[in-house]
């Protein structure tokens, strides 16, 4: 299935990147056969950076997001697009699709992780 | 990392020449100017400019007047009073939502990609330095900020830098809530005056929204003992450490004029106050 | 007779506010004074007025009707502030980035998307003595000004001389303020910062067309780079305010000037009449 592990850089043995919205890279991956695309966010959008993300997430059909921190409107957006998410997620983005695949993770968040704004240094 | 952001809520009260009094107190930091709307920090820090680039943000728009028809339904639509009567979309008010191009019935407005300002990365005789500078009317959104607070990370952590001084902007719009995010300590410069302290709570207000530490220093205190007073027993009030009291001292203007920060042109009590303030916040 | 007179100034903090409380109250019988810097208004601490009518400050935001809306998602794509997300089937809005722009309610084929006022600020007008007060207040965490300056300003006099309290720096929300303006008093301050700021205020004043003079307050404390740059520049200076601490604590303690100190009152009677001679020529 079509994951979303946000990244610090654009390869897979990037850190993962602990910010949603407004994470550097969104690695698009097949948790089967592990091709990857990479979209370069570049931390997001002045304003409305989580809907944003949110938003390219559905564009792209991603069942799952696995990050560190989610914001309640990316939340929302996520929630609504049936998009389940995955948070605290931290190591490299290869160790972050070797647990997903290994069904080695907490559950998924049933709301907001972090406040509004964060990750905005 | 210790990230320290110098606010005021209110113009005026000495953010600036403080923070550049305490970057000057730096081991091995980085300065930051988030102030980005009529930044000042330069002119005391006299940076030397290694590298330079636009900062695009949003757009505008603009009448083809090859296809424009004047039937008056973009200026109809547009909520920000930006187009006049002879079509003409003035840049300075344009907002760049794109409510007008979409509402043109003759595909006669181009929205153009809007430079707003620009931002440098330098080294002062401190240290590394990161800045911006906003153009005129434009949105002050906070993007500016944020871009500046990245590049101060990516900077910090290519030098190892144990500190960031970041003077911040006044006010509590979002500039302000850009400089505050990610930050583990907010300063609050203030002044004994009505103003100042209805303006530092309202900031104060902000800072705690977003779970940030905040002390407060009260600037040119000696004009007014008795609004020092209020302050100080406002801050005891709030369980507000008061992290130093400034006097009014004309060398602080004299120091600034020669393009010095404090510690290098002030008399020896000023320089005593931002000691105990470096102390309170960085020691 | 009616004029739009601006104090405004690059630099927070050179006094701004206590010229046009001044300006204003010097000719009291006869002004209007707007407070239009809405995130830190400080106006009324001087003024002291009592308010008489309040109103909320709301922009429009997009609710959306989903028995009319059909997904297509054109409004989510044409919203540049991301407010509205549609996703699987549903629109959400996130009316905290709305601009209020009406993009989304232009675009929509369905005739969905219908406003609904969400409250960003508050105006508030009243007056003291023979005073006309007008105030405008962001609410803490709103993002968006200029809708508030604008709401301010509809309460500008068509029969009395308004004065607008603008707020600092050179961006957006001075720029709103500036609008329509007939004459801007620049405040400034004899030091590096004054300078600096006052300059880029310049820039802006000539760029959007305004008749401007200067105000230097402070004036004996810094040096005379002011004063050679508007010989330099050509502009005129239409006062200077000295330092005096007497000064500083009248204004700490939140008392009008020319009434704690009675001899700064032909000053600023001075100071109004150059301006409405100017504004006249």
């Amino acid at each position: 299935m079509k994951i979303c592990i946000t990244a610090q850089g654009d390869q897979m043995e990037a850190p993962v990147d602990p910010r949603f919205g407004r994470c550097a890279y969104f690695l698009i991956i097949d948790s089967q056969t592990g091709e990857m695309s990479a979209i370069h966010n570049n931390g997001g959008a002045s304003g409305g950076s989580g809907v944003q993300a949110g938003q390219t997430m559905a564009d792209h059909q991603v069942e799952a997001v696995l990050t560190g921190n989610v914001g309640p409107n990316a939340y929302q957006t996520l929630q609504a697009a049936g998009i389940a998410v995955y948070a605290g997620i931290s190591g490299t983005v290869q160790e972050a699709l070797e647990c997903f695949r290994q069904g080695d993770l907490p559950s998924p968040m049933a709301g907001p992780s972090v406040e509004s704004h964060f990750g905005e240094a | 990392m210790k990230r320290i952001v110098v606010i005021s809520g209110k113009g005026g009260t000495g953010k600036t020449v403080l923070s550049a009094a305490l970057v000057s107190l730096m081991k091995n930091g980085v300065a930051v100017d988030c102030d980005v709307d009529a930044s000042n920090l330069h002119l005391l820090l006299a940076p030397d400019i290694r590298r330079e680039e636009e900062f695009r943000f949003g757009e505008t728009a603009r009448i083809n007047r090859d296809l424009c028809d004047s039937c008056g339904r973009c200026r109809s639509v547009c909520r920000f009073d930006a187009i006049s009567e002879h079509d003409e979309i003035d840049p300075v008010f344009c907002e760049g939502c794109g409510a007008c191009a979409l509402a043109c019935p003759r595909n006669a407005v181009e929205m153009t990609e809007n430079v707003s300002g620009r931002w440098f990365i330098s080294e002062t005789r401190f240290g590394p330095f990161v800045h911006a500078r906003l153009d005129a009317g434009e949105e002050n959104s906070g993007k500016l900020v944020s871009y500046v607070k990245q590049k101060a990370d990516e900077l910090a952590q290519e030098r190892s830098a144990s500190v960031q001084i970041i003077d911040g902007s006044p006010g509590i719009g979002c500039p302000v809530i850009a400089s505050l995010a990610g930050v583990n300590q907010a300063l609050i410069v203030t002044e004994p005056t009505v103003s100042g302290l209805h303006d530092a709570r309202r900031v104060i207000t902000l800072a705690r929204h977003f779970q940030i530490p905040v002390q407060v220093v009260i600037n040119k205190y000696d004009l007014n003992p008795e609004m020092a007073q209020t302050i100080e027993v406002f801050c005891r009030d709030e369980s507000i450490p008061l992290a130093g009291k400034i006097a009014f001292d004309p060398s602080v203007v004299s120091s600034m004029i020669a393009g010095q920060t404090l510690m290098e042109g002030a008399s020896a009590q000023i320089r005593q106050a931002v000691r105990e303030i470096w102390e309170s916040v960085a020691g | 007779m009616n004029k739009n007179i601006v104090v405004a100034s690059g630099k927070g903090g050179t006094g701004k506010t206590t010229v046009a409380v001044n300006l204003a109250w010097a000719m009291k019988g006869q002004t209007r004074l707007l407070d239009c810097d809405v995130e830190e208004p400080n106006a009324h601490l001087f003024v002291k007025p009592d308010i008489l009518h309040r109103q909320e400050v709301t922009v429009p935001v997009p609710s959306i009707d989903e028995q009319r809306c059909t997904q297509c998602g054109a409004c989510a794509r044409a919203c540049r502030y991301h407010a509205l997300a549609a996703v699987k089937g549903k629109v959400l809005t996130f009316p905290d980035l709305c601009h209020g722009c009406g993009a989304c309610g232009i675009v929509c084929p369905s005739g969905a998307i219908r406003e609904i006022p969400k409250v960003i600020g508050d105006v508030e007008s009243g007056r003291r003595s023979t005073l006309e007060f007008v105030h405008g207040r962001s609410r803490v965490g709103n993002a968006i000004t200029p809708p508030i300056i604008r709401a301010v300003k509809q309460h500008v006099s068509r029969d009395r001389i308004n004065l607008l309290d603008a707020p600092p720096g050179t961006s957006c929300p001075f720029v709103t303020t500036l609008q329509h303006a007939d004459f801007c008093i620049l405040v400034t301050e004899p030091t590096p910062f004054g300078l600096h700021d006052l300059s880029l205020s310049v820039d802006v004043l000539r760029q959007v067309g305004v008749d401007f003079g200067v105000v230097i307050n402070r004036a004996d404390l810094g040096s005379d780079m002011v004063h050679r740059y508007c010989a330099q520049q050509q502009i005129d200076l239409f006062a200077e305010i000295p330092f005096d601490r007497e000064i500083a604590s009248a204004c700490a303690t939140g008392e009008i000037l020319i009434e704690a100190l009675p001899h700064y009152r032909q000053m600023f009677h001075d100071l109004i009449y150059k301006i409405i001679e100017r504004t006249l020529a």
